[in-house]
């Protein structure tokens, strides 16, 4: 017998889309539309479209793999894992498990803010697949792993959200499953306990478990994953070792503009009211382009729309070199007076503009992503390869030396060299 | 630990993911590997029902009295409705009683999918433990109006006789009725919600076509046994019998034909909701 976990072969994966854009209809709806138009109705009952969310897929993988899946929002890959863990049913294809499956799809779901966090920590154990006495014999180790000891007798409604990520992922973490299919459960939390979910993740794929690990954070796909699939429009465009797919998927299928515009189809549900139009990089003299001058100020500028008033809201960038390693963060409410006076954004049409000084990168391409949340209430919209853009470093300190400069930043510094007598 | 998984791997069979076309299996044996799921869903739904209300529990016992004291003054008293020889509170509130049972576990089984669509979207787990689940917690708040009605029998000096043994079969025939068309009303309103607006306005109707408030033997007896397609009519007339020892509005040929037709919509259901399970996710 082969040491096989899974194998995938040609599944797809096909949508409505309602034009509506209503997820349910009533019957009366169904009925108007039915008299208005009875051919086309006859034809096409559902009034709807349908395209293909993934497409002929195929792969497979072995016992105590980790396999890391990335793509841009909208490639297919949280629908590929909805397949896997059998949360939806394929329209075409086969896949097979060879093991219990347990799904990492959202920390926490079905936990009832009513309940304590001991009455959530087993029926969210049972929910996920858990026996009772799997819960029990483990309920200790949970409960230490989520530091909420004091609190878990008060219903987790009175938690605060750090306190309830913590709780949540601590019950998912301890589920033992042969085959674990985790989707982004490190986009929520702080810092220190991001690395705790990624020590817990790493131990998992140590036991020789197997990971399906989808994220779009870049540097936690590289610690923790050897090979990468990477999805595009529902395809299956690469599979490779890690670094290689990371570089791929950072760098390439990108214009050339220095501008992204994002379809609606890119725009996932949930960013609603935020809804994302474009990211550009300007040059000095205003002009929209890939071709950057490190010698020279870079301005970055997300537009958006916001449909309704949002309060808190903050938009802001990413900066990445092409291998995923961050180099800064910033957010346009990052001044306490602005994050002050704009508390409440309110609903209309905004670019947000930031000017990086002259002076900060090194050669090489770095790629922009943008993110839009609410501080610890919500994470409207993010993407963490929006853009990418080329630099220059014509004129820059130290060019004189034809060599390679260590480092994604090359600042100017003010050297001064003092003898001493 | 890790031997342990490897050893296990080799025994089980893969799990299957492919496209399922048309009528599919039941898969009962999936609820049969889930069953603790049942249990813990019932056990939330029973824990939540009565958090932050003052009368908590209370309500399981005032509902059907309320409804019993009403019926009393209107119907038994004013309109004067026969009541089979028995006294009309007892009469009417031993058939409240199952009533309630069934109204409210249809209730909830209804509303439940899309009350639970949060976890439909997220986990696979068998779809038909979560009308199940809300249907087993109805039972509690049966219990508990149960013992109004003990009290009662002493008040009026009923006692049980050896047909009360039958009233085991009589609650499961009310639960298996609540069930099966809460298949049916749970998978319908994952596309339709108007079903949500329909379902309360039926079960009102149901309860006038069913023997509560008046005596089966009201009904014409060539028409009695047509009225007994209404399962509910042999579960209420049933109850009576079994605790009051009723025996002019019953027969055994109401209660088969009750059984019959109830059976028959649980298994209809069955088939429904798993057909339509596979949209679920997508739909909901």
């Amino acid at each position: 017998m082969s040491n096989l976990a899974l194998r995938v072969d040609d599944i797809g994966k096909q949508y409505n889309i309602f034009k509506e854009n209503i997820r349910y209809s009533t019957l009366r709806d169904k009925l108007v539309n039915t008299l208005k138009s009875p051919v086309k109705t006859l034809i096409n009952p559902t009034g709807s479209e349908k395209f293909w969310a993934l497409r002929h897929i195929s792969f497979s993988l072995e016992h105590g793999q980790v396999l890391g899946i990335i793509g841009k929002n909208g490639a297919g890959k949280s629908t590929l894992l909805k397949i896997l863990s059998r949360v939806v049913e394929p329209t075409e294809g086969v896949a097979e498990l060879y093991g219990r499956v347990g799904s990492l799809l959202e920390v926490g779901t079905g936990f009832h803010p009513e309940l304590t966090g001991r009455e959530n920590i087993f029926l969210n154990g049972a929910i996920l697949g858990m026996k009772r006495t799997e819960i029990e014999s483990k309920f200790d180790e949970i409960v230490a792993f989520s530091e909420i000891d004091k609190f878990i007798d008060t219903p987790v409604k009175r938690y605060s959200s750090g306190m309830y990520m913590r709780l949540a992922f601590a019950v998912s973490a301890h589920l033992e499953p042969e085959i674990l299919v985790v989707d982004e459960v490190l986009a929520v939390g702080d810092a220190e306990f991001q690395r705790k979910c990624l020590g817990k993740m790493s131990d998992v794929a140590s036991q020789g478990r197997t990971v399906l690990f989808v994220s779009h954070n870049m540097s936690a796909i590289q610690r923790l994953t050897q090979e990468c699939i990477v999805l595009d429009e529902g395809k299956m465009v690469m599979r490779a070792r890690t670094p290689e797919a990371v570089d791929y998927y950072l760098t390439n299928d990108f214009s050339e503009s220095g501008e992204r515009r994002y379809k609606d189809a890119e725009i996932p549900p949930d960013a609603h009211p935020f809804k994302p139009l474009a990211v550009r990089v300007k040059n000095a003299a205003d002009v929209t382009t890939d071709n950057q001058l490190s010698v020279e100020p870079i301005t970055v500028e997300v537009e958006y729309t916001l449909a309704t008033d949002i309060t808190g809201l903050r938009v802001g960038v990413y900066l990445m070199t092409s291998r995923g390693e961050y180099v800064f963060t910033s957010f346009d409410t990052d001044d306490p007076e602005a994050f002050q006076s704009r508390s409440v954004r309110k609903a209309g049409h905004f670019i947000s503009r930031c000017t990086i000084p002259a002076d900060t990168f090194n050669e090489g391409r770095f790629v922009i992503g943008i993110n839009a949340s609410s501080y610890m209430v919500k994470r409207y919209f993010g993407d963490e390869r929006a853009l990418s853009f080329n630099v220059n470093t014509t004129g820059a300190p130290g060019m004189h030396w034809v060599e390679v400069r260590h480092g994604p930043i090359r600042p100017r510094l003010d050297w001064r060299i003092e003898e001493l007598r | 630990m890790t031997t342990n998984a490897l050893d296990t791997r080799k025994t089980i069979a893969p799990v299957v993911i492919k496209p399922s076309r048309g009528w599919v299996g039941l898969r009962l044996k999936d609820l049969w590997l889930y069953r603790e799921l049942v249990y813990f869903l019932t056990w939330r739904d029973l824990k939540v029902r009565y958090k932050q209300s003052v009368l908590g529990i209370l309500w399981a016992i005032l509902k059907p009295f309320m409804a019993m004291v009403v019926f009393t003054i209107f119907f038994g008293n004013f309109a004067k409705i026969p009541s089979d020889n028995v006294p009309y509170p007892i009469f009417s509130y031993t058939a409240t009683l199952p009533w309630e049972l069934f109204a409210t576990a249809l209730g909830v089984a209804s509303r439940s999918m899309v009350s639970n669509s949060n976890m439909i979207s997220k986990i696979y787990f068998p779809r038909m433990i979560i009308p199940l689940a809300s249907v087993m917690s109805s039972v509690v708040d049966f219990f508990i109006g149960f013992t109004i009605l003990i009290g009662m029998m002493f008040f009026y000096k009923i006692s049980p006789t050896i047909a009360t043994l039958w009233l085991p079969l009589l609650i499961l025939l009310a639960l298996i009725t609540a069930l099966g068309i809460g298949f049916w009303s749970s998978a319908l309103m994952v596309r339709y919600r108007d079903v949500g607006y329909i379902m309360p306005f039926i079960s009102t109707l149901w309860m006038y076509l069913t023997p509560v408030v008046y005596p089966a033997s009201m009904i014409p007896e060539k028409w009695r046994l047509l009225y007994a397609l209404n399962p509910m009519t042999g579960v209420v007339e049933g109850f009576r019998y079994a605790l009051l020892g009723t025996t002019q509005s019953v027969s055994a040929g109401m209660i088969l034909i009750s059984s019959g037709i109830s059976i028959l919509i649980l298994i209809t259901g069955l088939f429904y909701f798993r057909r339509m399970e596979k949209q679920f996710a997508d739909m909901i």
